[in-house]
């Protein structure tokens, strides 16, 4: 395994974060901005043990992936825009099916085909509510290709802790800037490993919930004969068509993500001891933010900065705490309006939300958050 | 002597507590699982070592009714599904079982890939001409003439001749049989679990419901004594021959069985070949 | 010597048939499908409304198991049981 400091973009430093963490199973299918990733770990992983595939489409790659982890691999697979959107089916089948699955998006600019080679972060709201029905993801938010690599180990541990889809919310700018990535040796390295159980099949159910409302899990040939379907199911695993069962897997589905929110949301902050303004911002757009901070604290503006790093589930109740005691939040994103909304929910009547949105395709200006900041203000 | 056996021999395949099925009576996808059953027997498979992916349909519940490793997934996506689960666990024996729409419509484009890659998956495909679940609306493999709810007044679409389909893509091994013709199914998927790569068992079935009763062709039964009269066996028949009319002959054989290094050999070759010492080969998780 | 009526045939099987009455849908395929004929619907209705079939025949099994690999919906199978009292065999799975 590589360690030590390297010069990579966040595509490169993502794939070493998967095998950092393990993975030892890609399939995906080519899509700009996000192509690198795979292409990296094409040529990685057979020198190491594991699989690539480049698949038809985004439906296989996302399906095979799903295949691989029953069959006990740690898995992952990488698009962007259209192929983010054809995805989502199987982001509602490993949500519902509790199958643990990494997924990379490197944001473009959309909507559709939109622009395949410049940044966006319209997708947020697609990762949290983008499949059919109800349930809940965990999405990561990096800014920079350390996290690329950092967040992809820590995205792989989550979604074997909470057996939900993890999504990897990048963008074009974060997957393609380069910057030195410190690799450390894999003894220090933190994974988790996946939730087997030691229970012998004949007391073993697959969709029965421990304390903290996740099952164990097993693998195709271990002998349990598991079965396991896309339909509202038993804890057993078999189809259960009526609405005690599906209150009963669904509420369990949604409730393991939501009673452990708060240990699993997670902000960067800075300088928001004596802010009267906090601005909101994640990924690229973030990096941009803190300019405009330094240009307002240059001003004498009380102005610091809370970064989703976890941005699904959203980090509510820090959110909740910030409303308290300032006067408004300004949120920066490169859309017209997608996490402004969860600011403006939790912000309540306690504080303004100001949004200063963006089409994608460049970044903010950080004159534009001035701008705003200084209209918080008032 | 040892007591008579007094389950019936498909039991031990099946979820019992899940029964009765849901399929129609005169559906001939039952039929289909017994040979099924009987094909593992004798092939002497070790069973906690098969696993039976489904996709979405009727056909797509034999998953749910199995008892083995079973995976019921997303309409089409079970033969992608079939191909990570094969590649991470080459142990595995993977069978594939699923109908004719959810393989060949929405699922059409990876029935092709899988078979050019040679996938060493075990694809059963009941074609029951319509897609029953969801009420008997035209299927891509509904004859020309013959009535859906969604070609009220016949169908007018060239139907995919599934042996053709499946041999130009790269199948290794292909055959067609009819749910008339039980031992000949149990032989053939005895024949595909030994084959190594991509083998394709296209099984015609009475749909009574939704197919024949709505083109007024009877019921299961008569279904069944249809296809014993216009059925001819025609092993090793060209593909390109073997189209299916709404009334005319059924050809019926093994019609494909060859020999092609599987998905897995083929990059391991390759990568050996290239890699040398660095490759670190897969024998699976 | 015409006269003389020769010797049955000797038979190394005999043919059993069991049936799950109430698993049957009525399909007809074991009935039509059984080479001897060894099957018919019975007029009595099982718990599902349908007639299952019964043995009208039980002398002419032969325990081929034909029955178990129509039955859609695994409510029959035969077995041989050799008339020499070796261990009864299902003759469908040999390959």
């Amino acid at each position: 395994m590589l360690t030590g400091a390297h010069f990579l973009d966040g595509d490169q430093a993502a794939c070493e974060g998967a095998l950092a963490a393990g993975a030892n199973f890609a399939a995906g299918y080519p899509i700009t901005p996000s192509t690198e990733i795979v292409e990296r770990f094409a040529v990685r992983v057979p020198t190491v043990g594991g699989i690539f595939l480049q698949m038809e489409d985004e439906l296989a790659s996302s399906m095979a992936v799903v295949g691989a982890t029953w069959g006990g691999a740690k898995a992952f697979t990488v698009t962007s825009g259209p192929g983010f959107s054809l995805m989502m089916e199987h982001v509602g089948y490993a949500a519902m099916t509790e199958t643990p699955l990494v997924l990379v998006n490197v944001q473009r600019g959309g909507p559709s085909t939109g622009l395949p080679t410049l940044p966006g972060q319209g997708d947020m709201m697609q990762a949290r509510w983008g499949s059919h029905g109800d349930y809940e993801i965990i999405a990561l938010c990096p800014n920079s290709p350390q996290e690329c690599f950092d967040q992809m180990i820590e995205a792989f541990n989550l979604t074997e802790e909470y057996r939900t889809p993890v999504l990897v919310m990048m963008d074009e700018c974060v997957g393609h800037m380069t910057e030195k990535v410190v690799i450390p040796p894999a003894e220090e390295i933190k994974v988790l490993p996946r939730r087997y159980t030691t229970l012998p099949p004949s007391e073993y159910q697959p969709f029965r919930p421990g304390p903290d409302g996740i099952p164990e899990m097993v693998k195709a040939g271990d002998g349990y004969r598991i079965h396991v379907t896309g339909l509202t199911h038993d804890e057993q695993g078999y189809p259960a068509m009526d609405w005690r069962a599906q209150h009963k897997l669904v509420s369990r589905l949604v409730r393991k993500i939501r009673d452990h929110a708060d240990r699993i949301a997670r902000c960067e902050e800075d300088g928001l001891e004596d802010a009267d303004v906090v601005v909101v911002a994640y990924g690229i757009t973030s990096r941009v933010a803190q300019r405009a901070i330094q240009m307002a604290r240059a001003e004498g503006l009380r102005v610091g900065l809370l970064r989703p790093v976890v941005v699904w589930p959203f980090p509510e109740r820090r959110v909740r705490e910030l409303a308290q005691r300032v006067h408004a939040f300004v949120v920066v994103e490169m859309n017209y309006g997608q996490m402004v909304y969860e600011v403006e929910r939790c912000a309540g009547d306690q504080a303004r939300t100001l949004l200063v949105p963006h089409g994608g395709g460049s970044v903010h200006e950080p004159e534009e958050i001035l701008k705003a900041i200084r209209e918080a203000m008032e | 002597m040892s007591p008579l056996p007094t389950i019936n021999p498909v039991e031990p395949f099946l979820r019992a507590e899940r029964m009765p099925h849901i399929w129609c009576p005169g559906c001939g996808i039952g039929t289909t699982v017994n040979c099924f059953a009987r094909a593992l027997v004798a092939s002497k498979l070790p069973l906690d070592k098969v696993a039976v992916v489904s996709g979405i349909g009727c056909t797509g519940r034999v998953a749910g009714y199995v008892h083995l490793d079973s995976f019921h997934t997303t309409h089409g996506r079970a033969i992608p599904f079939a191909t990570g689960l094969k590649l991470a666990r080459p142990d595995l024996t993977v069978v594939v079982y699923s109908g004719d729409g959810d393989l060949i419509a929405i699922g059409g484009n990876h029935f092709i890939h899988a078979a050019r890659r040679n996938v060493d998956i075990k694809v059963i495909c009941v074609n029951n001409f319509t897609y029953g679940m969801t009420g008997g609306q035209v299927a891509p493999t509904t004859p020309v003439g013959a009535t859906a709810t969604t070609t009220p007044y016949g169908c007018f679409e060239r139907p995919f001749n599934l042996p053709f389909l499946a041999e130009s893509s790269g199948a290794v091994y292909v055959a067609r049989w009819t749910a008339f013709h039980v031992r000949h199914i149990a032989h053939s998927m005895v024949e595909a679990f030994q084959k190594k790569g991509f083998s394709f068992i296209e099984i015609l079935s009475p749909c009574p419901t939704l197919y024949q009763r709505r083109n007024k062709m009877g019921d299961g039964l008569d279904t069944m004594h249809f296809y014993k009269q216009h059925s001819v066996i025609k092993n090793g028949a060209n593909t390109r021959d073997v189209d299916i009319n709404l009334q005319g002959e059924i050809i019926v054989g093994k019609f494909v069985d060859n020999e092609r290094p599987t998905l897995q050999q083929s990059m391991e070759q390759q990568l050996r070949q290239t890699l040398r010492d660095r490759y670190a080969g897969w024998g699976g998780v | 010597m015409p006269d003389v009526p020769t010797a049955p045939k000797a038979r190394k099987f005999r043919g059993q048939v069991f049936i799950d009455w109430d698993r049957c849908k009525g399909c007809g395929f074991c009935v039509d499908f059984c080479p001897p004929k060894v099957l018919a619907f019975s007029t009595d209705y099982n718990s599902h409304g349908y007639h299952p079939p019964f043995l009208a025949n039980e002398e002419g099994c032969t325990g081929c198991d034909l029955c178990g690999l129509y039955c859609p919906d695994f409510a029959i199978f035969g077995v041989r049981v050799p008339v020499g009292g070796e261990e009864p065999e299902l003759a469908s799975a040999k390959p």
